[in-house]
Order: C-alpha cells, then sequence, then structure tokens
C-alpha cells in the first residue's frame, strides 16, 4: 500500500470507525429491532412486519404524524418569511444596525430547556405577558398549552422567536449579492418589488433551500419543548391536551424509554425517518431548477 | 432640503421605527423574565404586573442554586463539556486533515457519505445505542455523552477541512522535506494557522454540550449525576408540583442557565456568525 494511502486512511480512521460503531451498526440493528418484539431485558423476538401492522392501525401514530405535520407546515413557512423579512431589515447599512442584529439572533443561541420554561410562564393563562398584553387590549387570550386547539399553536409561537438563527444565513446570503446587479436593474426600471423577486430571491435561493431543509428537519423531529412545556409533574403525562403536542420523537421517546417497547419504537424511528428523508429528497427535487447557484451547478 | 434628502430621511426615520417595534418584541419576553426573577413571589401574580421590582429580590438567586444542589450540577456539566471539546475538536481535525491532504482510494466518497451522515436524523440509532451503552453498563455515567465524541463529529470535519483546503502548501512541503512526520505536520503547522477555525468549533461544541438536554436525559438518571440543563427540567418538576408555583425561581434558575451562553456569544459573536453560514455555504 502507498504511504500516503496508509496514512490517510489513519488520520480519517476515527470518524469511519465512529461511522460504523455508532452510526452505521446502530441503524442495521434498529432496523433489526423493528422487525422484532424486544424490550431492554428480553433478547429480541422476530415478528415480521407485526410492528409495521400495529403501526398502521394505532391511532396514537397518526395523532403524532397530524401533530408532527401541523407544526411544521404552519411553522417552517411562516419562520421562513419572518426570518427573510428580519434579514432583509438587517441588510440595511444605518448605523447602529449591529446592536438589532445581535438583538434578534440572541433568542436562537440558548438553552432549550429555559427557553422552554420561560414560555411556559409567558403562556400561563392567567398571569403570563402574553394573555395580560391581551386582556388589556380587551381579549381574552386562550389557555394555550392547556388548550387542545391552542397548544401547537403557541410552540409555533415560540419557535417564531427564534427565527434570528435563520435570519442571519439570510443576511450573509443578502450580503453576498452584488450591488450592481441590484443597480442595474433599478436604471432599468424595476421597483422594489420587482428588484427583490427578480434579483434578490434567486440570488440568495441556496440559502433559502438550506434554511427550509434545515427547518423542516428540525420542526420534524421537535421534542424539547413539547417535552418540558407539555409535561405534567408526572413522568409520562407529555404530550399535552388530548396528545395535541404528541411529536413524534416524543412518542418514540414515550415507546421506548418509558414503555421499554424497543421493537416497536424502532419501526416507529423508521417511519419518521422515511418521512424526514422523503421530505428532503422532495424539497431538493422541487427546487433543483429553481436554485441558482453562482458558476454554474453546484 | 431637497426632495430626495427629505424621500430618504424618511425612509431611514421608517426602518428605525420598524426596527425598534420589532426589537421591543423580540426582547420583551426576556426583560419580563429578567422582572419576574427579581420579585417577591406575590409580585409576580399581581395584576396589574409591576415591571419594576422594587426592591430586588436578590434572594431568588440564592434559592434557586440551594433548592437543588446546582453547584453539583454545574461541577458536572464541566466534568461532560471539558472532555467533549477537547476530543471533538481533536478527532475532527485529524480526519479533517486527513481529507484535505491526502490522496487515497475511496476517499471522495468517504468524504460524501461523512457529508450524508450530518443529514442524519439520530432516532433511528438512538434505541440500539442505549442498548449497547447499557450492556456496557455505561447508563448513568458520562461514558455515554463523552465517548462519542472521540470519533469526530461530521460538520466541524466538514468545516475543518474546508478550513484546511484555504491554507497554502508551502511551508508543509517544507517540513516533509525536513523530515518531519505527518502528526507533527497537522499539530505545529496546521492547528496554528487554523486557529480560526478551531475557535468556531470549541464555541459550537461548548454550546451543543453544555445546552444538551437529550442525551442527559437518557443517560443520567439519579439526580445528583444531572447537568443543568436536566436539573433546570428536574427543578421545573419539584417546582410546579409543589403548591404556589414559584415562578421567580425558576426564572432566576432559568437566567444562570442562559447566562454563559450569552456571554459567550458577546465575546464570540464572530464565530457564531462564521459557524453559521459555513453551514449554509455547503
Amino acid at each position: 500500500m502507498k504511504a500516503e494511502t496508509r496514512q490517510g486512511w489513519l488520520f480519517v480512521a476515527p470518524w469511519v470507525i465512529g461511522f460504523v460503531l455508532l452510526t452505521a451498526g446502530p441503524m442495521i440493528y434498529s432496523l433489526y429491532l423493528s422487525f422484532t418484539a424486544s424490550t431492554l431485558l428480553s433478547p429480541p423476538q422476530w415478528i415480521g412486519l407485526e410492528n409495521y401492522r400495529r403501526l398502521a392501525a394505532d391511532p396514537l401514530f397518526y395523532r403524532s404524524l397530524g401533530n408532527t405535520a401541523y407544526y411544521a407546515v404552519l411553522g417552517v413557512p411562516l419562520g421562513l418569511l419572518l426570518a427573510l423579512g428580519l434579514a432583509l431589515l438587517l441588510n440595511a447599512p444605518v448605523r447602529g444596525i449591529g446592536f438589532f442584529r445581535t438583538l434578534f439572533f440572541l433568542p436562537s443561541v440558548t438553552n432549550a430547556v429555559a427557553l422552554s420554561l420561560l414560555w411556559l410562564w409567558l403562556l400561563n393563562p392567567e398571569f403570563g405577558l402574553l394573555n395580560s398584553a391581551l386582556r388589556a387590549c380587551g381579549v381574552a387570550g386562550p389557555l394555550w398549552l392547556q388548550s387542545e386547539a391552542w397548544a401547537k399553536p403557541a410552540l409555533i409561537l415560540m419557535s417564531l422567536w427564534t427565527a434570528g438563527g435563520q435570519a442571519v444565513i439570510f443576511l450573509a446570503a443578502l450580503q453576498g449579492v452584488p450591488r450592481e446587479l441590484i443597480e442595474a436593474a433599478a436604471i432599468d426600471g424595476a421597483g422594489v418589488v420587482r428588484r427583490f423577486f427578480a434579483v434578490t430571491l434567486p440570488m440568495i435561493s441556496p440559502a433559502l433551500l438550506f434554511n427550509l431543509i434545515m427547518g423542516l428537519v428540525g420542526a420534524l423531529q421537535v421534542f424539547t419543548q413539547a417535552f418540558v412545556m407539555t409535561g405534567g409533574v408526572q413522568p409520562g403525562s407529555e404530550g399535552g391536551p388530548n396528545q395535541s403536542t404528541l411529536f413524534i420523537v416524543l412518542y418514540v421517546y414515550k415507546k421506548a424509554f418509558q414503555e421499554f417497547e424497543m421493537g416497536y419504537a424502532s419501526a416507529l424511528a423508521w417511519a419518521l425517518f422515511v418521512l424526514i428523508v422523503g421530505c428532503t429528497a422532495l424539497a431538493w427535487r422541487v427546487s433543483r431548477d429553481r436554485v441558482h447557484y453562482e458558476g454554474g451547478a453546484a | 432640503m431637497s426632495a430626495p434628502a427629505a424621500a430618504r430621511l424618511t425612509r431611514i426615520g421608517t426602518l428605525y421605527a420598524v426596527l425598534a417595534a420589532l426589537g421591543a418584541m423580540f426582547s420583551v419576553p426576556v426583560v419580563w423574565m429578567l422582572s419576574s426573577s427579581l420579585h417577591e413571589l406575590a409580585a409576580v401574580f399581581a395584576q396589574p404586573y409591576r415591571w419594576l421590582p422594587v426592591p430586588l429580590h436578590w434572594e431568588n438567586y440564592v434559592r434557586a442554586v440551594t433548592i437543588l444542589p446546582v453547584p453539583r450540577f454545574l461541577l458536572n456539566t464541566v466534568i461532560i463539556t471539558a472532555p467533549v471539546m477537547l476530543a471533538t475538536v481533536v478527532s475532527s481535525a485529524l480526519v479533517a486533515y486527513g481529507f484535505a491532504r491526502f490522496r487515497f482510494p475511496g476517499r471522495d466518497a468517504l468524504f460524501a457519505l461523512c457529508l450524508v451522515t450530518m443529514m442524519l436524523p439520530g432516532q433511528v440509532t438512538m434505541i440500539p445505542l442505549y442498548m449497547l451503552f447499557s450492556r456496557l453498563g455505561w447508563v448513568d455515567t458520562y461514558l455515554p455523552l463523552i465517548v462519542p465524541s472521540l470519533f469526530g463529529s461530521p460538520f466541524y470535519i466538514f468545516l475543518l477541512r474546508q478550513f484546511f483546503l484555504t491554507i497554502p502548501r508551502d511551508s508543509e512541503e517544507a517540513a516533509l522535506i525536513d523530515g518531519a512526520s505527518r502528526l507533527r505536520i497537522w499539530w505545529s503547522i496546521m492547528l496554528p494557522q487554523a486557529r480560526p477555525a478551531v475557535a468556531t468549533v470549541l464555541i459550537f461544541t461548548f454550546i451543543g454540550t453544555w445546552n444538551d438536554f437529550f442525551g442527559p436525559l437518557l443517560y443520567l438518571n439519579s439526580p445528583e449525576k444531572a447537568t443543568l440543563t436536566l436539573g433546570l427540567n428536574l427543578m421545573k418538576t419539584q417546582v410546579l408540583g409543589s403548591g404556589v408555583v414559584e415562578w421567580n425561581v425558576l426564572m432566576a434558575a432559568s437566567l444562570l442557565v442562559l447566562a454563559p451562553n450569552v456571554i459567550l456569544f458577546f465575546l464570540a459573536q464572530r464565530h457564531f456568525i462564521r459557524g453559521l453560514s459555513m453551514g449554509a455555504g455547503k
């Protein structure tokens, strides 16, 4: 073997070993588990497609699927719009803009449990800031997390507060748009709106695709907020009123680590995996011809 | 004043007004959190709410760190975070150097695979990993949270590799001719030049490990082994389970857990931006 080959493999060996032991091996084993009845203590028993059959008839699975879809379909586009809006504002070359950039970005560098507690308090129906403000405007606020209808919108509202992270990515892309292009469009008589849709948006489309995919993948895996905010004092009570915040990952967690049904939980995890890969692939395909990469194809 | 100048002023005025309004909406929760954390309990529930806590009830913060053994949680968090930061940066930089500077069959396929794993959702591996660590007797120890960092992390491998590629090869080649080993070159030529990327990796690893909730939730059962983030959730359960919920103490505790993040953010703002935009640039 050539020395360079041997040395190269030696340097990348930590990742290769980690990939085999911590990623590929466990993935194969979890696929196997999904065809077994398995608890933590007893050895897995092959039951074929039984877990998937059970999953296809499990109302809680559909509930978690619906909740997750609701959260993603509403939350991701709203988050993208807000982040893009913020980035356009923050791209303005005016004094003190750095202060505002910091202000909007700050909520997204923090601790999910601490933020969940803050929002639990903000959303408190009786004493929370949100409903106090609504009361001051003469509106009776909803019960938020204690209401089946409002629990998910409450979590989406909270997620919008952390849109600053995506805004930073949009901002970096906006700063890469050549001024000459926008000025040329202006000279040609394009108005602000036209300039945005014909020049700016195509130029930042890679950032849009990135934020869309990351936002989607993140939303499909939402867990901590639901676990911390909609769980009562008793373990196992997570999931909100009438399971309205039982998201897929929360359901997988409950099945695996509260009820120790490792086989069924693995089948649920694989359903989620297929969903995530499918959504990502779909986003890629749909955007393939619409995303503009500077200097040709990606 | 000329008409265009007036129009410009109006535009800038509107921009500031919109920024200020949005800025207020984004910061009001934090101001409220701070205000709640310094109120006595009755004032927290007072209607209408009084924003200024007079006098300041600093004892909420004392209670926040004594109601549960928070100093212990802090120590536990440091015991996990420090080795994870070190192991992540060393292993990721070794692998990144391998991908950046060696030509060997299969390298590009391997690197592509590494990028793909960056997108893999952790749920398909978490159950087997839990069973594995439980078989090894590692549950309720820090090992499941630390050991995986020895194998490099795809995103940081990518980030460091991109940075290594921008470093000119001259001094490396000179060192090779002088008979320096590759490991030596990695340590004394590559790493010093990649300092900004290394700093970005350290900061992101710190943020990720310090604030991790899922890992400690899965693997740490004994309350005295909890990290700050997990401990905050334990505190929530305890406080919510008592008669009158001490929101002032919960907000004080939350602010204490947030503080290191915020301080680090202000010290190293450009690293945050770099890390984020590197992710998007791929």
